[in-house]
C-alpha cells in the first residue's frame, strides 16, 4: 500500500467517525470474540480451578481439596495410567503406520496417473463419514458372532471365539485399525496439497543430476514438504489426544481401551458424577495439549512475522 | 504393504510395466479401503432371517432395501434429521457471519490483530474438546433461559449446541477468510469509503460478495463437521428426543442390537447426507480442508 493510499484511508475513516452515528469498525470483531470468550476461553480457564475441589455435581457442595484429586489420580486410579499409555500408543501407531501410508499414496497419486481422482475418493471416503458411523461399520467387521473377520477365519463358533471388541488385549489394536483406516486418507489429502506446492523445476533438476526417484524424493521432495510435515505432526498428536468417538461407539472405553477423553466424559455422564475429579484429568490433558500447541504457535508466529 | 522405498525404487523408469503395477496396487488398496463400507452395505441389504441361518459369509439369495426402510421408519429418523437441521443450519450461517465480520475488521482496519487472532483461535481449535467439557457442562446447567429454549436452560437445547459449534469453528473460518480478504485490492474499499459508504455497506455489499468461493468451501466443510459431530450432543443433550442424528445413532443401535443388519442400515442412512455433500461439493471440501492446513 502506498503512503497516499494510507492517508486517503485514514482521512476517510476519520471522516466516517466525524459524521457520527456510524458504528466504529471494531464492533465487527465483538460478537465472535464474545462467543469465543464465553464458550471456550472462560471454561478453559475456570476448569483448571475445579480440579482442586471435591465437587460432585451441580447443586452439590464443594470445598477446596488442594492437589488431592491429582494425588488420587496418579496413585489410586486403576484407569489413569492405562489411559495415558493408550493415548501414547494411539499416537505412535498413527504416526508410524497411516501417516507414511498417506504420504506414500499421495506421492503415487501426484504422478499424473489416470483415475487419480477415483482412487483419492476411495481413500478419502472414511474421513468424510462420521466417526460414529465408522465405529458401527467396524463393529460389523469385528463382531465375534456375525463379523466379517471371525466368519472368514471360522472363529465364530462357541469355543473358538476371538472377541475383538471385548478382549482387553485385542480391542485397542482392533480400534486402532479403524482409526488408521481413517487417518490414512486425511494424511493423503494434506500431503497431496503439500506436493502440489513443490516447484516442478526441483524435480527436473534432480533428474538431470541423475538421481533416481527414491533419491529425488528423499533429498529433494521430502525436505521441501517440511511445513506440511509440521502440520501433520501437530494434527496427529491432537488426533491422538482427541480420540473419543470411535472408542465410545465401539465399547464405551471398557477395559483395554481406556483413554483420557473417555475418563473425563465418564466423570460427567457416567453413573458416578465426580466433576472435580474429571476436571483434574482434564487439566492433565490440557497440559499435554499445550505442550504441543504452544511450540507450534510460536513457530507459526515467527513465520507470520517474517512474512 | 510395501515400504515407500521399495515401491518407489521399483518404478525408477517410467515404463509401462511400472505404471501397470502401480494401478494394480492402487486398485487393490482402494478396494481394501472400501471393503468395510461395502461389507456394511451388503449386510444392510440382506434380511436378518437369511444371514442368521446361512451366516454372513454366504451367497445372498435376496437383496432388498427393507432394512433401510425399517430402520428409517422404526427409529423415526426424520425427527432426528430435523434436529440436526435445526442445529447445523443456524450454526453454519452464524459461524460464517461472525467469522467474516472479524475477518473483515482484521483485514481492512487492524492488521496487528490478525496474528493475535490466529494464536488465540488456533489454540482453541486444537484443544481436545474434553478439556473444556467439564466447566462447559456446569455453565450450561447454570444458564437459565426460561422461554427461550424448551429445557429452560442452555443445557439440553439446540441453542447450546449451535453456540458451541460457532465458538469452536469461528476461529478457523476467521483466519481463512482474513487471509482471503487480504488478497482483495485495497482500492475497492477505499473508493467506497471516500464515496461515503458506511462500514456495514462496505462489508455487506463489497467485501462479502467477493468472498463467495472461500465461503462456499468453508460452508461445505462446516456442514460436514457439524453434521458428523458426536461428542458435544452426547454430553450436552440429555433428552434422547433432542439428539441430532449422529449422536442419536448411539441410542438407536442399543435399541436394535439384536439385528445387526438393521443397525448397519441405520448407520449407513445417517452417512448418506455427508456422502451427497461430499460428492457434489468435493472440490470445495478438499480445498477448504487444505486451505487452513497449509497456512500453519
Amino acid at each position: 500500500m502506498t503512503t497516499t493510499a494510507v492517508a486517503v484511508r485514514r482521512d476517510a475513516v476519520r471522516g466516517l467517525k466525524k459524521r457520527g452515528g456510524v458504528a466504529p469498525p471494531w464492533l465487527f470483531a465483538v460478537p465472535a470474540l464474545l462467543v469465543y470468550a464465553l464458550i471456550v476461553l472462560y471454561p478453559a480457564l475456570s476448569g483448571a480451578g475445579s480440579a482442586f475441589t471435591n465437587w460432585s455435581g451441580v447443586g452439590a457442595e464443594r470445598s477446596f481439596v488442594g492437589v488431592d484429586n491429582f494425588k488420587q489420580l496418579f496413585t489410586d486410579n486403576p484407569q489413569f495410567w492405562p489411559a495415558v499409555e493408550h493415548n501414547i500408543i494411539w499416537f505412535v501407531v498413527l504416526i508410524l503406520i497411516p501417516t507414511p501410508m498417506g504420504l506414500f499414496l499421495a506421492v503415487q497419486l501426484d504422478k499424473k496417473i489416470r483415475f487419480s481422482r477415483v482412487y483419492q475418493t476411495a481413500f478419502f471416503l472414511p474421513v468424510v463419514v462420521s466417526l460414529a458411523v465408522t465405529g458401527f461399520v467396524w463393529q460389523l467387521v469385528y463382531n465375534p458372532d456375525t463379523g466379517l473377520i471371525n466368519s472368514i477365519i471360522g472363529a465364530n463358533k462357541p469355543g473358538h471365539y476371538i472377541d475383538w471388541i471385548g478382549d482387553p488385549h485385542l480391542n485397542l489394536w482392533a480400534v486402532l485399525v479403524a482409526a488408521s483406516w481413517r487417518h490414512t486418507g486425511y494424511m493423503m489429502i494434506l500431503y497431496l496439497a503439500g506436493l502440489k506446492g513443490v516447484d516442478p523445476s526441483l524435480r527436473e533438476a534432480s533428474a538431470l543430476d541423475g538421481a533416481n526417484e527414491w533419491q529425488t524424493f528423499k533429498n529433494v521432495i521430502f525436505p521441501t514438504l517440511r511445513p506440511t510435515n509440521t502440520v501433520v505432526l501437530v494434527v496427529t498428536i491432537i488426533e491422538a489426544l482427541r480420540a473419543f468417538d470411535l472408542v465410545f461407539v465401539f465399547n464405551k472405553g471398557a477395559q483395554g481401551t481406556e483413554l483420557l477423553s473417555i475418563l473425563i466424559t465418564n466423570n460427567i455422564i457416567g453413573e458416578s458424577s465426580r466433576i472435580g475429579y474429571g476436571s483434574a484429568i482434564a487439566v492433565v490433558l490440557l497440559v499435554i495439549s499445550l505442550a504441543v500447541i504452544i511450540p507450534y504457535l510460536i513457530a507459526t508466529f515467527r513465520k507470520e512475522r517474517r512474512a | 504393504m510395501t515400504t515407500p522405498a521399495a515401491a518407489l525404487g521399483r518404478q525408477r523408469t517410467p515404463v509401462r510395466p511400472a505404471r501397470v503395477l502401480l494401478h494394480v496396487f492402487l486398485v487393490v488398496t482402494s478396494l481394501a479401503w472400501l471393503a468395510p463400507l461395502l461389507w456394511a452395505v451388503l449386510a444392510a441389504l440382506r434380511p436378518y432371517s437369511e444371514t442368521s441361518t446361512k451366516g454372513y459369509v454366504s451367497w445372498p439369495d435376496k437383496l432388498s432395501l427393507d432394512n433401510f426402510k425399517n430402520a428409517f421408519e422404526q427409529s423415526d429418523m426424520t425427527h432426528y434429521f430435523v434436529n440436526t437441521l435445526i442445529i447445523a443450519v443456524p450454526a453454519v450461517l452464524l459461524t460464517l457471519l461472525l467469522s467474516s465480520m472479524v475477518a473483515f475488521y482484521v483485514s481492512r482496519f487492524d492488521f496487528r490483530l490478525n496474528i493475535f487472532l490466529l494464536l488465540v483461535f488456533t489454540a482453541g481449535n486444537l484443544l481436545p474438546q474434553q478439556v473444556i467439557i467439564t466447566p462447559l457442562y456446569r455453565m450450561y446447567l447454570l444458564i437459565d433461559l426460561p422461554g427461550v429454549t424448551a429445557s429452560g436452560k442452555l443445557y439440553d437445547s439446540a441453542l447450546g449446541l449451535v453456540l458451541i459449534h460457532v465458538a469452536f469453528q469461528s476461529g478457523f473460518c476467521a483466519f481463512v477468510l482474513s487471509n482471503y480478504m487480504r488478497m482483495l485490492p485495497d482500492e475497492l474499499t477505499e473508493a467506497a469509503l471516500v464515496d461515503g459508504a458506511s462500514v456495514w455497506r462496505m462489508y455487506w455489499q463489497i467485501v462479502l460478495p467477493l468472498c463467495k468461493p472461500a465461503m462456499a468451501a468453508l460452508a461445505t466443510l462446516l456442514s460436514i463437521w457439524i453434521y458428523n459431530d458426536f461428542f458435544w450432543a452426547i454430553v450436552l443433550i440429555s433428552t434422547g428426543e433432542n439428539m441430532p442424528i449422529t449422536s442419536a445413532l448411539n441410542n438407536l443401535s442399543g435399541q436394535y442390537f439384536t439385528d445387526p443388519n438393521l443397525v448397519a442400515a441405520g448407520a449407513l442412512l445417517t452417512a448418506i447426507p455427508t456422502l451427497i455433500v461430499y460428492f457434489v461439493l468435493q472440490r470445495q471440501f478438499v480445498s477448504g480442508l487444505t486451505l487452513g492446513a497449509n497456512k500453519g
